[in-house]
């Protein structure tokens, strides 16, 4: 664990914890000028839609807080993954730290669909596939919580936590395909790499609203790491030279 | 190979063996999760008897009537190859429209008729002004079926 590490220098928390907090400001930052001009676009310029008038705009909602959710989980279960295999202390702080922005995430997905699919396809709520597959991503978030809080020993804790978060890491390309595989009331997929199925400021004001998401999800992350980092090792030398340096 | 390698193949490994045990999970229910069936389905023989299904399509055009009490609604589910005539008494979504998309649940009537007691609107993942959509359902009354506007534009002109 000596020189072989040094190019992961900030993969130890006494470095990686000042980088987070120079970070967050731009992070946070980043998000409120994507999500203004996000809003911007999708609210104001963007075109009324041809079938469902005005509804259709909480997509610029919706889809960023759904392709959130299962890109979150998936950086999740890499930190897992790294934790699990190389025993790596900044893993397991990163997995824990995520966890809540990804199930805020799939809430949101769930909630604003939930509002979408009444007046659009006259339903709250079908037991479809890609429906039920984001609910259960929902809760295997909620599971990861509830699991790692209720083991004590936090190393312990990231390990049982990594393993259900590998294993759930299966739901996610069912959640992403199901439309394609299976018979759903959801609609496929508008936007994809090769072409997208959506006027171009409708497209622009998803994409930056997907930026937006992503940069306050990295900005709250980092908040939430630096905590974790402080409570794991408030033994430590550097946390207490950081605790002092802050009360002076 | 140092161990934490050898950890890293270990959690391949155990991730390619959950990915096949829910591919073939997923598979062997495939029938249990889609939400509906087509009218071909049900004319095979799949759908469950003296049960409630769903079935999916599009409402045929020019299939729609109604009766003089607005709530009493019979239309034709189609997709493309087989027809089925649907019976439904109640509210439909406002983006119900003949030629989109149908999800309707209830139950086979004696007749070979469906009695729906949900009626669901599919809409498809196309979003566009209606200036757009004018100009391309022009387009393709005039070059007959290039562009597709919607992906339900390859369904049968003929009127039911």
């Amino acid at each position: 664990m000596t020189d072989r590490f040094n190019l992961y220098k900030y993969a130890a928390p006494a470095t990686f914890y000042p980088l987070a907090g120079k970070l967050i400001p731009w992070f946070a930052a980043a998000s409120v000028i994507f999500g203004l001009a996000g809003l911007y676009l999708g609210m104001l310029v963007a075109p009324t839609d041809f079938q469902q008038g005005e509804g259709y705009r909480i997509i610029f909602i919706h889809v960023p807080a759904s392709w959130m959710s299962m890109f979150i989980y998936l950086v999740m279960a890499f930190w897992a993954a790294i934790g699990l295999a190389f025993n790596t202390r900044l893993s397991g702080m990163m997995a824990q730290a995520l966890a809540p922005t990804g199930a805020l995430m799939a809430f949101l997905s769930l909630w604003t669909g939930a509002l979408w699919g009444k007046p659009m396809w006259g339903a709250w709520w079908v037991w479809d596939a890609r429906l039920t597959s984001e609910l259960i991503l929902l809760f295997l978030y909620i599971g990861y919580m509830a699991l790692t809080a209720a083991i004590d020993d936090p190393r312990r804790a990231d390990k049982a936590g990594g393993l259900l978060l590998l294993v759930g890491v299966v739901n996610v390309p069912i959640i992403y395909f199901s439309v394609k595989w299976w018979n759903t009331l959801h609609q496929g997929s508008t936007v994809n790499l090769t072409k997208s199925s959506m006027a171009t400021t409708m497209l622009y004001g998803m994409l930056l609203m997907a930026l937006c998401f992503w940069m306050y999800s990295i900005a709250v992350a980092f908040m939430r790491v630096r905590t974790i980092m402080l409570e794991r090792e408030r033994h430590t030398d550097w946390v207490k030279a950081e605790l002092e340096g802050d009360a002076r | 190979m140092k161990s934490r390698h050898k950890k890293l193949a270990l959690i391949g490994g155990a991730l390619a063996i959950v990915g096949i045990i829910a591919a073939l999970v997923l598979n062997a229910l495939n029938s249990n999760i889609a939400l509906y069936i087509s009218p071909t389905d049900v004319a095979a023989g799949k759908a469950p008897q003296g049960k409630a299904f769903r079935i999916g399509g599009l409402v045929k055009d020019g299939s729609l009537q109604r009766q003089a009490d607005g709530v009493t609604i019979a239309f034709v589910v189609t997709d493309t190859a087989k027809d089925m005539t649907v019976h439904y008494k109640g509210i439909l979504p406002d983006l119900f429209k003949e030629g989109k998309g149908v999800v309707a649940q209830g139950r086979m009537a004696a007749d070979g008729t469906f009695t729906a007691s949900e009626v669901l609107a599919k809409h498809d993942e196309n979003y566009m002004p209606p200036e757009a959509a004018k100009a391309v359902d022009d387009a393709q009354k005039g070059a007959n079926k290039h562009v597709s506007p919607s992906s339900l534009s390859d369904k049968p002109k003929a009127s039911y």
